[in-house]
């Protein structure tokens, strides 16, 4: 069995991807994720996961115009510009 | 090429890169696998010249150096072989194929190492050789290769220290100490100059076209000269070419290597070659019920 | 599946004789065994299991190198002196740690079970020395052994089923407990362990 291994480099970074260890179950697993991404204490953490209990997801349908909730779709720029000039605070470029 | 083909040449010469699971050139994955393969390999012999000098140790500081060291090879050709198995090619065929003698690996692990000045040799020259290759596959379009590429170059740095380590004390040391060193760099220069392959120009190398490679035969041995014979200098030792010096364009020359010499030995023809595959073979053979017995059975 | 649980060691090292004596006999065990198990490294039964019985193995050296240190303060030499410059008849390691078992994982996994469980029973004695150096190392000690014995007992129980692993306790169980003789190859054992260290006397390595 393949099982997936993420580690933590230091307290409060996130697991990341290390590697992948071929074993016959979970107690040999933690041997040999254990000696291959923390034998020198390069990390503070591990998880390790049978390959089959992680879903990929690499398709995200995004096919009508969703600005509305990133930042890309508040291009505010032109409407400050006018207010100020109303206010009469706009200030020479 | 047909035209998805094409697209994905530009992808990866734009420097795109591929996972595990995208759409590939049945050229590009046979290339990749087969290159990665060789590295595996190379790993896995490397450790044969090695181990022998475990029990030698002339301290235990050393010994443990030199187990950790083999240990990390070991490590690098399980993290190796998983990305070529995840490409398509199980492990058992990658051994199956080196112990026939079918796939490759790379010279220096064909030859005899003689004395303890070969340890120490091996560890800062053979290491630099190889990581100098090493840190061009961090750009290699192949994600996952390049990924662990990142772990294998940061342990490799430990191997060069402990090599100039060995040999610094040595030089320090005794005239017969100094001989040593100087004997063993005689006999290596040959395999180490050969050992970043003939200067095929990079727009020929199809591993270079995919961008597996990111730097030619001829770049790779350049930056080597580069880094190394100054240290070698510095020390009072001698290089055995007495042509080798950096030109005014800042370019180094030296004695052509000897190319047919490094065809014969990595296909299979070199002064240790059978004897290292036989004992992965008996010893692969000896331990095939504990894989059947372990790796086979469900949890 | 129950098997007997091993016999108690009939002569703890540490009765009789002195402390230098009780602690190199396990300080030489340990470099010993320590080799044997390295002498899978790049052959074991697969890559995953050769990283980390490699581990052991280096664990058991700096375990012998720590127990050396201890002796050598009270002798005033070095670790390295008492590990490589003895002649063959002065080292206090048992024929047990002493054999070649490779490429035979039966017995090697049986010699590791078996030396596990001994080990375990001197290291606690020490732990439990009025001597709060010597226990000191003895805790540390354990620490690490901890996870070998976690180690032999996983493989253990995957290969109770084997017929040559069954065999091959059978066969090592009688020789945990003897001590005093060495195997007729120790000579040639310590001949090519000392042999670049003989090379240039005295040198700095």
């Amino acid at each position: 069995m393949i099982y997936e291994v993420f580690r933590q480099e230091r307290k409060g970074q996130p697991f990341a991807h290390a590697g992948s260890v071929e074993a016959p179950n979970d107690e040999y697993a933690e041997w040999y994720a254990r000696e291959q991404f923390g034998r020198r204490g390069e990390s503070v953490a591990l998880w390790f996961v049978p390959r089959e209990a992680v879903h990929e997801i690499d398709e995200f349908v995004d096919e009508l115009e969703r600005n509305y909730h990133r930042v890309d779709g508040y291009p505010l720029k032109e409407k400050l510009k006018e207010a100020r000039e109303r206010a009469g605070t706009q200030t020479t470029k | 090429m047909d035209a998805r083909e094409q697209q994905f040449l530009e992808y990866v010469q734009s420097g795109g890169q591929v996972e595990t699971s995208d759409w590939m050139p049945d050229d590009y994955r046979a290339k990749l696998i087969k290159f990665i393969e060789m590295h595996g390999n190379s790993e896995l012999m490397g450790v044969l010249p090695e181990r022998e000098w475990i029990l030698r140790a002339p301290t235990l500081q050393r010994k443990l150096a030199l187990t950790a060291k083999v240990q990390d090879e070991v490590g690098h050709s399980q993290l190796i072989y998983r990305v070529v198995e995840d490409l398509g090619k199980p492990r058992d065929a990658c051994l199956e194929d080196l112990i026939s003698g079918k796939s490759k690996f790379h010279n220096v692990f064909h030859y005899p190492t003689k004395t303890w000045g070969d340890v120490g040799v091996i560890a800062w020259l053979v290491d630099a050789a190889a990581i100098i290759s090493q840190k061009a596959l961090l750009k290699c379009s192949y994600a996952p290769y390049a990924r662990i590429m990142k772990k294998i170059c940061w342990e490799e740095s430990f191997h060069i220290l402990h090599g100039r380590d060995v040999i610094l004390t040595m030089m320090n040391g005794t005239d017969e100490q100094r001989e040593l060193v100087q004997e063993a760099l005689n006999r290596w220069w040959g395999p180490l100059m050969q050992f970043h392959g003939n200067p095929i120009p990079a727009e020929d190398d199809p591993m270079y076209i995919w961008r597996i490679k990111s730097q030619g035969n001829g770049e790779a041995r350049q930056q080597f000269l580069d880094g190394y014979v100054p240290q070698i200098w510095e020390l009072g030792l001698t290089v055995p070419d007495p042509k080798l010096r950096k030109n005014e364009d800042e370019v180094w020359e030296f004695t052509e290597p000897d190319w047919d010499e490094l065809k014969h030995v990595v296909t299979g023809h070199g002064p240790r070659t059978q004897e290292r595959l036989d004992l992965r073979r008996t010893t692969r053979d000896e331990t095939e019920w504990v894989r059947r017995t372990v790796l086979a059975q469900a949890a | 599946m129950s098997e007997q649980a091993p016999k108690p060691p009939s002569n703890t090292v540490l009765r009789g004789g002195s402390r230098v004596d009780a602690l190199l006999a396990i300080a030489d065990d340990e470099l010993i065994l320590g080799w044997r198990n390295s002498e899978w490294t790049g052959i074991a039964p697969f890559l995953e299991e050769d990283v980390a019985f490699s581990s052991i193995a280096q664990n058991e050296i700096g375990h012998a190198r720590a127990l050396y240190q201890l002796v050598a303060e009270e002798l005033s030499t070095t670790a390295d002196e008492l590990a490589f410059d003895r002649q063959p008849e002065e080292y206090r390691c048992s024929a047990f740690v002493e054999q070649r078992l490779v490429p035979d994982w039966a017995r090697t996994i049986a010699r590791h079970y078996l030396y596990e469980q001994a080990d375990e029973r001197r290291i606690k004695e020490l732990m439990a020395s009025d001597d709060a150096e010597i226990a000191g190392l003895a805790a540390k000690i354990d620490r690490e052994e901890a996870y070998h014995r976690m180690h032999a007992q996983m493989w253990h129980e995957r290969l109770q089923a084997e017929p040559r692993y069954v065999e091959a306790l059978e066969e090592l169980q009688p020789l945990v407990d003897q001590r005093g003789e060495h195997v007729p190859e120790f000579e040639q054992l310590w001949n090519e362990m000392t042999e670049v260290r003989r090379s240039v006397a005295g040198a700095t390595w």
